[in-house]
């Protein structure tokens, strides 16, 4: 079992390797091959975001790169929280 | 009758996204062939003989190859009994190679203790039993004498043998709805998760579904039991009609055919979903150009489907929202408009709409049936039940009162 851990916004993270993201009209699916698991983004800058956190330092860069708004943010770290809670998400090494 | 695709709005529920169809399925039914060893009274696809159209083993492996490139996850692969044909455990293979993972649904016939082996040994693919009792008694009356000691001794072998998370898969009927418990205490014992679908008037069910589907008295049990116990029991979010009782059950509360969902059959063709094997609800072939791609993303059947329902007399009903106006092909194997009640509409309006057919109507009919011609080896013939008449009083006001 993993324990449930809070989302850490400064760390390094990326989609989990066993995850393939399909893009769809409303965003996109997300399907971890080790969990076995279906998840869904509901926008399509979450999409981008998600696909840009290999990409930057920490998640709150990538969410600032991707232009995710003040206001927009507790929402976007909230999806990212759950995103990481299933296991969609990793810390990168 | 020319489609309008309509636009799809920017965010929202996932369940508006939804009924405007996705890129491709979340998940599909790929029945690899109409031959089983068994005659089950309610069999949604009529099998039995095997079809000589069936798709090749090559043919088979290109529509894999297909779901890989469109990213479909996984397939629910059923028949029909697949494990009777003979390339079963290579397209297993095949298909787990391809990143597309196997659920499999079984009557257990071909599951001995080398098999199990086999399976338990296999990452990403889920085994699902088919039982319709939770005693031999009443699971073969309608599958068969000799099906449950084939299906539980192939849940042994598969306990043995290690593997996780098992499943049986239950379709609820009259008869069985009283075993719920017993079937969650038969599924614990082996370590395996229920599944409890639910019983649609579809291919040979057709003929038995007065006799077989649950009383509305029978359906608010089944309500009461899902919510006590849907955290531990997987439905195939199939019971989404008795979300009109009150609270809705856990899962997708949509009739996903041709949004989320189809079927392959075994010659290839495409149906709306599995329950829905009539030219009606056919949209196209993966043999033809273009593959299943192009019959999933440009049949017009497909695209009407992908059409929210804005009329109808659903449409005006509290409980619409909650429902959606139930399963179409409920609906249409019963003869009732896809755009009114279900006939199992848990407010009472489907068994108005049942009572309000014309006296003549004749049903509709797949234009397939495999069943077995001649007598088929312990046989179901639904005698030995006891028959479990719908009484008057547990029922809406109009149950009996049919015209004859």
């Amino acid at each position: 079992m993993t324990a449930v851990v809070e989302f850490d916004a400064e760390l390094p993270w990326q989609r989990a390797r066993s995850v393939a993201l399909r893009p769809e009209p409303f965003g996109a699916l997300v399907y971890s091959f080790s969990t076995r698991k279906l998840s869904f983004l509901k926008s399509k800058q979450l999409v981008a975001v998600v696909e840009s956190l290999g990409e930057h330092p920490t998640a709150s860069a990538a969410l600032t790169a991707c232009g995710v708004s003040d206001a927009q943010r507790p929402a976007y770290l909230k999806a990212l929280a759950d995103l990481a809670r299933s296991a969609m998400l990793e810390v990168r090494a | 009758m020319t489609a309008v695709v309509p636009e799809r709005p920017v965010g929202g529920r996932l369940i508006d996204q939804f009924e405007y169809g996705l890129d491709a399925p979340i998940c599909l039914t790929w029945e690899l062939t109409y031959a089983c060893n068994l005659a089950c009274v309610h069999c949604l696809s009529s099998s039995g003989r095997r079809d000589p159209r069936e798709l090749s083993t090559a043919e088979a492996e290109r529509v894999i190859d297909e779901l890989q490139r469109m990213q479909v996850f996984y397939v629910n692969v059923g028949g029909g009994e697949p494990t009777v044909r003979p390339d079963f455990w290579h397209l297993l293979d095949y298909a787990i190679g391809h990143d597309v993972g196997v659920k499999f649904s079984t009557n257990g016939i071909k599951l001995d203790r080398a098999r199990a082996q086999q399976l338990a040994g296999t990452d990403y693919v889920d085994v699902q039993i088919s039982l319709d009792g939770a005693t031999a008694e009443v699971n073969d009356a309608v599958r068969g004498a000799g099906s449950f000691a084939t299906a539980t001794r192939a849940l042994e072998n598969l306990a043995e043998a290690g593997m996780r998370d098992v499943k049986v898969s239950v379709v609820v009927t009259r008869e069985n709805v009283g075993q719920l418990d017993e079937f969650k205490a038969l599924t614990d014992r082996f370590g395996a998760q229920l599944r409890l679908t639910r019983f649609r008037p579809s291919g040979r069910g057709a003929e038995v579904w007065d006799r077989l589907h649950p009383t509305q008295a029978q359906q608010r049990e089944l309500y009461a039991w899902l919510l006590a116990n849907g955290d531990r029991v997987l439905t195939g979010d199939s019971f989404f009609h008795l979300s009109a009782l009150g609270e809705a059950l856990p899962g997708l509360n949509l009739c996903g055919a041709g949004r989320v969902v189809c079927l392959i059959d075994p010659v290839g063709d495409v149906y709306a979903c599995p329950f829905a094997i009539h030219e009606n609800f056919l949209a196209g072939n993966v043999r033809s150009p273009g593959g299943f791609q192009q019959v999933w993303q440009s049949s017009e059947l497909f695209a009407e489907l992908r059409s929210p329902q804005t009329g109808g007399a659903c449409t005006k009903c509290a409980h619409f929202d909650a429902c959606r106006g139930g399963c179409m092909a409920a609906k249409f194997f019963t003869g009732l408009p896809l755009d009114g009640p279900d006939p199992e509409c848990v407010q009472g309006y489907g068994e108005t709409a049942l009572a309000a057919r014309a006296g003549d109507l004749v049903t509709p009919r797949s234009h397939l049936d495999h069943s077995h011609r001649g007598p088929v080896r312990g046989q179901p013939t639904l005698l030995g039940i006891p028959s479990m008449p719908a009484k008057i009083c547990d029922e809406s006001p109009l149950a009996g009162l049919r015209p004859a």
